[in-house]
């Protein structure tokens, strides 16, 4: 350690940064992502006034009697929440990651033990006075948390079988619970991590294929099988045409080929034999909504007929007719996009999936920046979440994405829904707070 | 690492392609492709208001004071009204052709789409009759509803009325849920007991598609909420007894409130020249509204409550003088002589003690009463003593009512006008007055203002000997009939009990052998206590006054009687109060030729004095 006036010096370099490193954990926040977050909590709020507002009978936002007021009270405990959050010791999210998600996988067990179905569903914990809890919400940060963790100790890039089994089952474990719950949907979020792992190390083999894999399968539905492989097919030989490493490669060619040959038709029988009719039926409907416009494609037809009756500069607040009395129904939790959609027009509706490109984007940014391993993969894990709830949510109101139900982040009305982002989020804003006391690993 | 963290921009990249798709997309759904707005027409709900019945109001007797008529509004939706023949539609509902075309433009003006009313409150008869023709005239439609109706022609200034909902309520706060074109209470009963009388809209919704065709109820009526009528009430009101009095007061001007004592009921209130409350329903409700705002007897003036501009005269003497004995500065054997150099009078016995001077409202005597109660000698300057006494007086007459608003339960009440030391020290300035400034107070002419309402209440005090229950028009709401606790409080006087029994001695004299002899019913056993008055007018003829009640040893009716330009209580005021009193309490009138009397109006023809 030098002495005298190169210490001094090193100091007064030191400074700008010192000065930042209050040992307030509100002076080092990300002030940027709180205001985004409350930004699209009010506007969330507003749409879901918006939905039971009805001109005939009027009743004020903030009445307990309606779903917007209810929703201030979840908006309320989530600020108490996120300043529990904030001011216990960030190093417990790390020290006891493994704790937490072995404590929410036995709460998961044991809510599939005993919770009483509500709409074929078991994932519904009932805590008395009228409260539910459904713990597959806290799987997604508990899992997050677990998942970072452990990469923090090994690395993907050494390619260990074992190791990448292990992450596997941490990740897979609570979703194939869910499945058990019947909320396949919450279930599939799980998958979203994959974007964390690339990020980590994986091979981008997997991204590809995986992408590949979904796109054949959608396609499946969608286009004749005939077309369908003719085009693969041309596609991969125009492929091999450009490259000539590929060529060389015929064989493996040809097999991938006849494992596409095998995947659509085997996601043929898949849909049509081993998916339950509701979950076929959320298939067809993204397929051909206007098959059976009263039945499975109500959803997605009532929904973009909201959006699509919406126009350039929207309804205006409060003015909308297609997003009242459940023409669409579940409203104001997974197509709450529609209220946007028709009341506010396709400029509102950007500026929404705007906001939200500018919440990922400063995730991904925060992410960075961090020194640990854990506080980098954490914030790809909540970024991750975000992302996948963002596409399908958005994407199901448009037509774009299978109707899975999942709430938009932040927006959605429901208290599990608000409460289990705002800690996701907000774990790693008071690990991100709390950046500068982390060592270099 | 540097390889890795690369990774972040693919990973934006992912984010970046999925917003601009979804962009994109939301762009060709909602401004490319027109047909999900083509869709969302076809997707229409209707909400169809059901009106709810307002409350009824009853009398006292059970008689039907407003009930409720049907009328139908011819209703309009601009976008649907194409090829209107603009002509016929004017002569089918009387209007010009002018007006027509501003109601199109004031129908356009407000929605392209939603409805609004084209013609409001048509009757029966109209209706049938547009109903017939309306086929021609696509995009109107008739809305049925009900308005109000009374089975008499009495009572328009407490029942007030109901009109569409102004502009400016519609934006106030205190008015969320009421809707354009909805019906509120304006006035009277109706305003204030609007919550009440007003029930709950009911909400029905159907599908239609886009030509405006039914597709049935909307999820089976899952949303659709019934209206609730108003809740019914029960007046104070004595409909025969209201009705005799403006009978009695018909070309008159002036005011007559009738109150029960023990309760404080009205039992009549009439404000004259009254009008007919069934002007205020159907379609010409505007014009008659506007004719009888403009004209000079200024008919909507709610004399009973806003006349607060006229000083009692002689009826305050009786105040003077229970609040005289109260502070001991006279006791009822107190005399004093008729010294018409002090103050004016008229002819009569002198000198007199208490009971005479109330019965011959001897001007001279009250003047020295009064001087004694406002100069009590507790300061030896006469200014500030006088001040003192002023003040002290004050503090007694407000307990009476006067001087302040006696909280009627139907708006715009005035409060009255009671001299103050702060009134003489802005006009005279401090000390610059003394009591030869003021005496015209002690009988009942100067800064005093007092409403006919405050008067008859009172009499009211005076029946119950100290303390007056808050004059009401409403006894219950709802079907219990249980009465409105907060209508029944007492609110005691500072004068105590037997003070008053000098005074209903005295008053009971005017009646048998004093100025009032025109009030007198002992030819049908009943002793009437009463106090004529005269307030000086310096615009015209003097203004009538005279209160009273009756019987003298249970009071069951304490009634002020006002006639403007009337000269002389005793003359015009008193008898139309001995009817009242007859008529209520024996449901007959005897004494005809009173009643003869009034109905000439030959007391608007007796020279003053």
């Amino acid at each position: 350690m030098p002495t005298g006036g190169q210490g001094l010096l090193k100091e007064r370099v030191v400074q700008p940064s010192s000065r930042r490193q209050t040992t307030s954990v509100f002076g080092n926040l990300d002030w940027f992502t709180v205001l985004l977050y409350f930004v699209l909590v009010a506007l969330g709020w507003m749409n879901i006034y918006a939905v039971v507002y009805s001109p005939d009978n009027v009743v004020n936002i903030f009445s307990f009697d309606i779903n917007s007021g209810r929703q201030l009270t979840f908006i309320a405990t989530g600020v108490i929440l996120m300043i529990v959050l904030l001011v216990v010791d960030y190093k417990v999210y790390e020290h006891l990651a493994f704790p937490i998600y072995g404590g929410i996988i036995l709460l998961l067990l044991f809510t599939l033990a005993v919770a009483n179905p509500v709409a074929g569903s078991r994932s519904w914990l009932d805590l008395g006075g009228g409260f539910r809890l459904q713990p597959a919400e806290l799987a997604k940060f508990a899992t997050a948390l677990a998942i970072s963790k452990y990469l923090s100790q090994v690395s993907l890039r050494q390619q260990k079988m074992k190791d990448q089994m292990i992450l596997a089952a941490i990740t897979f474990l609570p979703a194939v619970i869910i499945i058990l719950q019947n909320e396949t949907g919450s279930a599939l979020v799980f998958g979203a991590f994959i974007l964390a792992f690339f990020r980590e190390g994986m091979s981008p083999l997997i991204l590809i294929i995986g992408g590949s894999a979904a796109a054949i399968f959608i396609l499946t539905l969608l286009v004749p099988k005939l077309y369908l492989l003719i085009g693969i097919a041309a596609l991969m030989g125009l492929a091999m045409f450009l490259d000539y490493r590929l060529m060389r490669r015929f064989k493996t060619m040809i097999a991938l080929f006849v494992l596409v040959i095998g995947m659509v038709f085997s996601v043929d029988y898949f849909v049509n034999d081993v998916l339950q009719p509701h979950q076929q039926n959320r298939i067809k409907a993204l397929i051909n909504p206007e098959a059976d416009p009263l039945g499975y494609g109500w959803n997605v037809t009532q929904s973009k007929i909201a959006i699509g009756s919406g126009g350039f500069w929207g309804k205006g607040f409060l003015e909308g007719t297609q997003t009242k009395f459940d023409f669409v129904p579940e409203q104001s939790t997974d197509f709450i996009f529609c209220t946007i959609g028709e009341e506010h027009g396709w400029v509102g509706s950007t500026i929404l999936i705007a906001l939200f490109l500018l919440l990922m984007m400063r995730i991904v940014y925060i992410a960075e920046r961090q020194k640990s391993v854990f506080g980098r993969t954490y914030g790809y894990c909540v970024v991750s979440v975000i992302f996948f709830h963002f596409v399908i949510n958005v994407g199901m109101t448009i037509g774009l994405a299978p109707v899975v139900g999942i709430p938009l982040p932040f927006f959605s009305y429901g208290g599990s829904s608000l409460w289990s982002f705002t800690i996701l989020l907000f774990i790693l804003l008071a690990i991100d707070a709390n950046r500068n006391r982390e060592l270099v690993r | 690492m540097n390889y890795l963290e690369n990774r972040k921009y693919v990973i934006q990249a992912i984010f970046l392609a999925v917003g601009i798709v979804y962009a994109l997309r939301l762009f060709y759904i909602q401004v490319v492709d027109s047909s999900y707005k083509q869709a969302a027409e076809t997707n229409a709900i209707k909400t169809v208001i059901q009106y709810p019945f307002r409350g009824l109001i009853y009398d006292r007797n059970g008689d039907l004071l407003v009930q409720n008529t049907p009328v139908y509004d011819l209703m309009i939706v601009p976008k649907e009204a194409r090829n209107i023949d603009t002509l016929r539609l004017a002569s089918m509902l009387d209007i010009t052709i002018e007006d027509a075309r501003e109601r199109f433009k004031k129908a356009r003006a407000y929605s392209w789409v939603k409805p609004s009313i084209f013609q409001q409150m048509l009757s029966t008869e109209d209706f049938a009759h547009i109903q017939d023709n309306l086929i021609d005239f696509p995009g109107f439609y008739i809305n049925a509803r009900t308005a109000r109706g009374y089975p008499h022609r009495s009572l328009g200034h407490a029942l007030g009325y109901i009109a569409e909902i102004s502009p400016k309520q519609l934006e106030d706060s205190t008015y969320a849920g009421y809707r354009p074109g909805d019906y509120i209470g304006k006035a009277g009963i109706e305003m204030a007991y609007e919550k009440y009388l007003m029930g709950k809209r009911g909400v029905k919704y159907k599908m239609v598609n886009v030509r405006g065709i039914d597709k049935g109820s909307f999820k089976d009526g899952a949303y659709d909420t019934l209206s609730v009528a108003g809740q019914n009430m029960v007046s104070t009101i004595d409909l025969d007894l209201q009705a005799y009095g403006e009978h009695l007061m018909n070309g008159a001007k002036g005011s007559i409130v009738a109150i029960e004592p023990k309760t404080g009921e009205i039992l009549a209130y009439i404000s004259a020249p009254f009008y007919d409350p069934n002007l205020f329903t159907g379609k010409d409700y505007g014009k008659n509204y506007m004719t009888l705002l403009q004209d000079p007897d200024k008919t909507m003036f709610n004399r009973p409550i806003m006349a607060d501009r006229n000083p009692p005269g002689s009826i305050f003497k009786l105040t003077q003088a229970l609040i005289a004995l109260e502070d001991g500065v006279i006791n009822p054997n107190t005399t004093y002589a008729c010294n018409k150099s002090l103050v004016n009078c008229h002819p009569h016995p002198s000198p007199l003690d208490l009971r005479g001077a109330v019965q011959h409202s001897c001007n001279p005597w009250f003047f020295q009463a009064y001087k004694a109660l406002i100069n009590q000698g507790k300061s030896k300057n006469t200014f500030t003593d006088t001040s003192l006494g002023l003040k002290d007086w004050r503090e007694h007459v407000l307990t009476f009512g006067f001087g302040k608003k006696l909280g009627i339960d139907i708006p715009g009440e005035k409060s009255g006008i009671i001299a103050s030391t702060d009134l003489y020290d802005r006009v005279y300035g401090k000390n610059r007055w003394k009591y030869s400034t003021i005496y015209s107070l002690s009988i009942g002419q100067g800064e005093l203002g007092v409403t006919p309402l405050q008067m008859a209440n009172f009499m009211a005090i005076v029946a119950n000997k100290g303390y007056y229950v808050t004059p009401h028009l409403i006894r219950s709401i709802g079907e219990d009939g249980k009465p409105l606790a907060e209508n029944y409080e007492r609110h005691y006087t500072s004068v105590k009990p037997h003070h008053f029994d000098p005074i209903i001695e005295g008053m009971a004299e005017v009646v048998r052998a004093g100025t009032a002899r025109r009030a007198n019913l002992s030819k049908v056993g009943i002793t009437v206590c009463g106090k004529t008055g005269t307030a000086q007018n310096p615009q015209g003829p003097d203004h009538a006054v005279f209160v009273a009640f009756a019987p003298m040893e249970d009071p069951k009716i304490a009634i002020a009687v006002y006639v403007e330009h009337g000269k002389w209580g005793g003359q015009s005021a008193a008898p139309i109060a001995g009817l009242m009193i007859e008529k209520y309490l024996t449901d007959t009138v005897t004494i005809k030729e009173q009643e003869k009397w009034v109905l000439s109006r030959e007391y608007l023809n007796i020279k003053s004095k």
